[in-house]
């Protein structure tokens, strides 16, 4: 059944289009071993889907990311997060292309999520809500795209996160999709990056106001824990050289230090507006939830640590993007990715963008990323209408 | 990683070297391109000779080439990077022009050995008469048309003779195959390579450069 999508939080921009919803009743059989049913799946879609079926390209959004990749956000009013890679003309070119990017599963976008009310008690999910994977994430976004009488994706592109999600797709359905770009991951979060979304994770659990969860019930939202954790992980999404050539130890609308714990420092006060800002578009417990599915993630647990035995023959192309100042995710394991697939030898290039702008590169204008994009991906569409 | 221009080129459209190299290449082989630049020869074999090829290229824009002709091209440096490759997983593996620019020529060569079954190589020639006459002569650190780099910002830092690299296969106990002299005239002529290191009046003297196809012995 498709619907409009519910979202949590007001919208400031009601003109722009908030995309559709899907219900399935057919319950989503997570790694877990728990169904969720019924769930919805909240997406956006770009372009026009041609005759053949043949031009479709899945797009994976990363941690606070959402659906609204190339058009306004209506809660926020802001350009989508992704208008440089994906509209008319873009590399992810939408006159050519009919372009779906779906809320993940956890998340509060419209997509199911620990903030919807539990068919089985009437309250929202809170806690009560099944830790998701990302392969449950993919799972459901396969019911998406099976929804749309799509057979095989020409691409599936993404960045972080949504990166995890690319790789998903290529080792669980690797029929399904002809090309697969992941941007800026890994095949495993690693110890570094567990412990930062911990830091985050108990910022949120300990602001009183998160009430185990239970905050919907008690009218309460923990923005202070949930800000601490944004805050947290925007560090690691920029490299120290970025910071430095942004903020140095510029002041922030003062001549002199104050001798106070107010923000004296620009770069405190630019924290502390990420994560004003993030709170007023973002679930406490999606974020509890969606990074749990971080941590969780390695592809080649299953398979005794082989990552080259997660792929398949048949495995898709793959385009490999990384940058050299990611410390989130290097480029060595982006590189360890590359050399698995060679190992089984699937079609695999792989770039290492030079930036200093760390992680977060890939959102940003990076003109060697989009013209590798362009370049993959016209050579992937062939001859397509 | 190429330095060598393009110049006169065969009805190939490739540079003499790589059209040299093609030609060991067997139809449908297996074959890993180390420092395949912007991709130019191994499209003529994947297209042209059903080859399955894949690329190592240090240079983001030639790796960015590579990808928009449907190319899988690693980026990464042979100097580092070799090391990761299985051995004996490509029927062969082709160094162009690359091997006078990588710290430790002989480290690499043993993984080309390790790593495919036969390997083809180009590379220039410091034994070139030109190249003698310009340091004997002149007085002056040889550049040529195909070295043309000050001594000061030149990539190829491990020069040698064509002789020097038959000692070289030697010592990493390979045999060759084959080998092709690069003339001036951007032509190739095969030449036996037990006589390139005697006398003084061969191809070591007189070819710009040299293209072999190498085995482990």
């Amino acid at each position: 059944m498709t619907e409009a999508p519910r979202f949590l939080h007001a919208m400031k921009a009601p003109a722009a289009d908030a995309g559709l919803a899907v219900t399935f009743d057919a319950p989503l059989v997570l790694d877990s071993g728990k169904q969720l049913a019924p769930f919805t799946v909240a997406y956006m879609t770009y372009g026009a889907l041609n005759a053949a079926k043949s031009n479709a390209i899945l797009i994976c959004h990363a941690l606070t990311g959402d659906q609204f990749v190339a058009s306004d956000h209506p809660i926020t009013g802001k350009p989508g997060w992704w208008t440089s890679m994906v509209g008319p003309g873009k590399p992810i070119d939408t006159d050519r292309f009919f372009v779906i990017c779906a809320n993940v599963i956890g998340g509060c976008m419209g997509s199911t999520g620990p903030a919807d009310t539990d068919p089985a008690t009437g309250k929202p999910y809170g806690t009560s809500f099944p830790l998701v994977t990302i392969r449950d994430m993919v799972r459901a976004q396969k019911r998406l795209v099976d929804h749309l009488g799509i057979e095989k994706l020409l691409a599936v592109v993404g960045g972080s996160m949504g990166g995890m999600q690319v790789l998903q797709w290529a080792a669980s359905y690797p029929g399904c999709v002809r090309a697969v770009v992941p941007i800026a991951c890994a095949a495993r979060h690693s110890a570094q990056n567990i412990a930062f979304h911990e830091v985050g994770r108990q910022a949120i659990m300990a602001d009183p106001d998160w009430h185990n969860g239970e905050y919907q019930l008690y009218g309460t939202k923990p923005s202070k824990g949930l800000a601490v954790a944004r805050m947290a992980a925007h560090i690691t999404y920029v490299s120290e050289m970025a910071l430095q050539r942004k903020f140095g130890r510029a002041l922030q609308n003062r001549e002199a230090l104050s001798f106070q714990f107010t923000p004296d420092f620009q770069i405190e006060s630019y924290l502390h507006y990420q994560g004003a800002s993030f709170v007023d578009r973002f679930d406490a417990n999606s974020y509890l939830y969606i990074t749990r599915a971080m941590d969780y993630f390695d592809l080649a647990e299953e398979h005794g640590g082989h990552l080259s035995e997660v792929f398949h023959l048949n495995a898709p192309r793959f385009c490999i993007i990384s940058f050299s100042s990611d410390w989130l995710f290097p480029p060595a394991e982006n590189k360890r990715i590359a050399h698995a697939l060679n190992a089984v030898a699937a079609q695999v290039s792989f770039v290492e963008i030079k930036t200093d702008k760390g992680h977060d590169a890939f959102l940003l204008d990076e003109p060697e990323m989009f013209a590798t994009v362009r370049g993959f991906l016209n050579h992937a569409a062939g001859d397509l209408a | 990683m190429s330095e060598l221009r393009p110049d006169i080129t065969h009805g190939s459209g490739l540079r003499p070297d790589l059209a040299a190299i093609a030609d060991m290449i067997r139809p449908g082989a297996r074959v890993l391109d180390v420092g395949c630049g912007d991709g130019a020869l191994l499209e003529h074999l994947v297209r042209g000779k059903g080859v399955d090829g894949r690329g190592i290229e240090i240079s983001q824009s030639n790796v960015n080439a590579c990808v928009a002709r449907g190319l899988a091209v690693v980026q990464g440096d042979a100097d580092s990077d070799l090391v990761d490759y299985p051995a004996q997983v490509f029927d062969a593996v082709i160094l162009s022009q690359t091997i006078q620019a990588t710290e430790k020529p002989r480290v690499v060569l043993e993984h080309l050995l390790r790593i495919g079954r036969r390997v083809a190589i180009s590379l220039p020639n410091f034994g070139y008469w030109k190249v003698r006459c310009s340091l004997l002569v002149g007085g002056r650190m040889p550049r040529t048309k195909t070295l043309d780099y000050s001594w000061w910002n030149t990539p190829n830092i491990h020069l040698c003779t064509l002789a020097d690299f038959v000692d070289l296969t030697r010592e990493c106990g390979a045999t060759i195959v084959e080998a092709h002299a690069l003339n001036d005239n951007g032509r190739t002529a095969t030449m036996n390579p037990d006589k390139l290191t005697r006398g003084a009046f061969g191809p070591n003297f007189f070819a710009q450069g040299g293209v072999f196809l190498i085995k482990k012995s």
